[in-house]
């Protein structure tokens, strides 16, 4: 490595550890409402009515990548981590939303795996990425993350009045490219749900768009609605996914759609380049396109905030 | 026989032998072509005609990661980072349709006579 790329690496970290500038959305009665993180934070009183984070979402972590649009993906991660770190108010929870690891080798795991040990906040739930289901036998990932779901990749837990779902769309492919939850999945989803209230606040996560973002490139999951349409009666439903690493957003009724930029490398918009692969861009502008999402309870139990963050 | 001859002067200088093979393919080595390229999301050539006993081989040369997994589970690659390769050797005479399991719309097909 030259001395003026390590000059310009070691600038890029730098402007990473100032953390930062993003933008906050509150959401309310299924109404998501913008506003500016620097706002947020100059306003104390404003912020303070944002409440406590609950959770952090990380997602495409890709350890393991090394190309030109980011060589050193385990150094992003260490600042994302930094920065939840530094949060004045510790979130209970982090949600890892897939592709831990580029190509589900051993070793990535288990480099990502001492990396996350490095969270102040130590409960992290995770769901499998394709990246991280490549291996020709499919057993990494279930031998270190299997665990809470029976190695079945989908399983659901509580925490704080709210009831989180975690759900697996990478191992089977619609003809097309679309991900699939598949029957079992739908079924389990359907007695999962029975006999749960319909206030309880819903917290769906899956690596794939649960929606359909852009067909051609596969960002979506064939069989989402039959999972949409059992989420429909509860009064506040949020949907966070990964993959496409860059935000798109949607709201549709009392269900909020969110995906969560990468911590590795940014992707093209829809429909850009020849297919959704590594995008290029100069180092002084990669920390604005990294970042991770918090979730914040505003109205407890009714509300819930999401807040996106860039490294830079 | 001339076109033998000519490979084997080539070999005596290595590098030269793969320059020039790569630059002009001979009419027997072009219908003899095993490689698949995986290139801008998409496998090259499909579909592939080879003979029964043929080994092809996949290489990626995306800055993506791609696989090859065949329809019928009749073979299947680990992750290919880029410029990695993997090959199968195909016996049987049929058709044999495959995509990247991480991008699912790449499908390609190998013909074996």
């Amino acid at each position: 490595m030259s001395d003026e790329s390590l000059l310009s690496r070691r600038n890029a970290l730098k402007c990473m550890a100032y953390g930062g500038a993003g933008t906050l959305f509150a959401l309310s009665g299924g109404v998501l409402a913008p506003i500016d993180l620097a706002m947020a934070a100059a306003d104390s009183k404003g912020a303070a009515k944002l409440g406590r984070p609950l959770f952090v979402q990380i997602s495409d972590t890709h350890i393991g990548f090394n190309k030109e649009a980011n060589p050193d993906v385990n150094g992003t991660l260490t600042q994302t981590i930094d920065i939840v770190n530094g949060m004045a108010d510790q979130p209970a929870l982090i949600i890892h939303t897939g592709d831990i690891t580029h190509l589900s080798k051993p070793a990535e795991f288990d480099t990502a795996q001492q990396l996350f040990t490095r969270l102040r906040t130590t409960e992290m739930h995770t769901v499998p990425g394709e990246h991280d289901t490549s291996d020709a036998t499919v057993t990494e990932y279930f031998n270190r993350f299997g665990k809470p779901s029976g190695n079945k990749g989908y399983y659901s837990f509580d925490h704080a009045g709210v009831h989180f779902i975690g759900l697996i769309n990478v191992l089977q492919f619609k003809p097309g490219g679309l991900g699939t939850l598949g029957a079992d999945q739908l079924a389990w989803v359907a007695a999962d749900l029975k006999g749960r209230s319909s206030s309880t606040p819903i917290v769906v996560f899956a690596h794939m768009p649960l929606w359909t973002i852009y067909e051609p490139w596969g960002w979506g999951t064939g069989d989402a609605d039959q999972l949409l349409t059992q989420l429909r009666r509860f009064g506040s439903v949020t949907v966070l996914n990964g993959h496409i690493h860059q935000i798109v957003q949607k709201v549709e009724g009392n269900m909020t759609f969110h995906t969560a930029r990468s911590t590795s490398y940014p992707q093209p918009a829809a429909g850009v380049g020849s297919g959704p692969g590594p995008l290029k861009v100069p180092s002084d502008q990669l920390a604005a396109m990294l970042g991770i999402t918090s979730v914040s309870v505003v109205k407890h139990p009714s509300a819930l905030a999401l807040n996106d963050t860039a490294l830079a | 026989m001339i076109l033998k001859r000519t490979r084997l002067l080539l070999t005596a200088f290595g590098m030269v032998l793969w320059g020039v093979e790569v630059g002009i393919p001979s009419v027997a080595e072009s219908a003899d072509a095993t490689n698949v390229v995986v290139k801008d999301f998409k496998f090259m050539p499909t579909p592939l005609t080879v003979k029964a006993g043929s080994t092809v081989t996949w290489t990626n040369k995306d800055d993506d990661v791609h696989t090859v997994v065949s329809d019928t589970g009749a073979f299947k690659s680990g992750a290919m980072d880029t410029n990695d390769s993997y090959s199968f050797k195909f016996d049987k005479p049929g058709t044999y349709h495959f995509t990247c399991s991480l991008h699912p719309r790449m499908v390609g097909t190998i013909v074996v006579q």
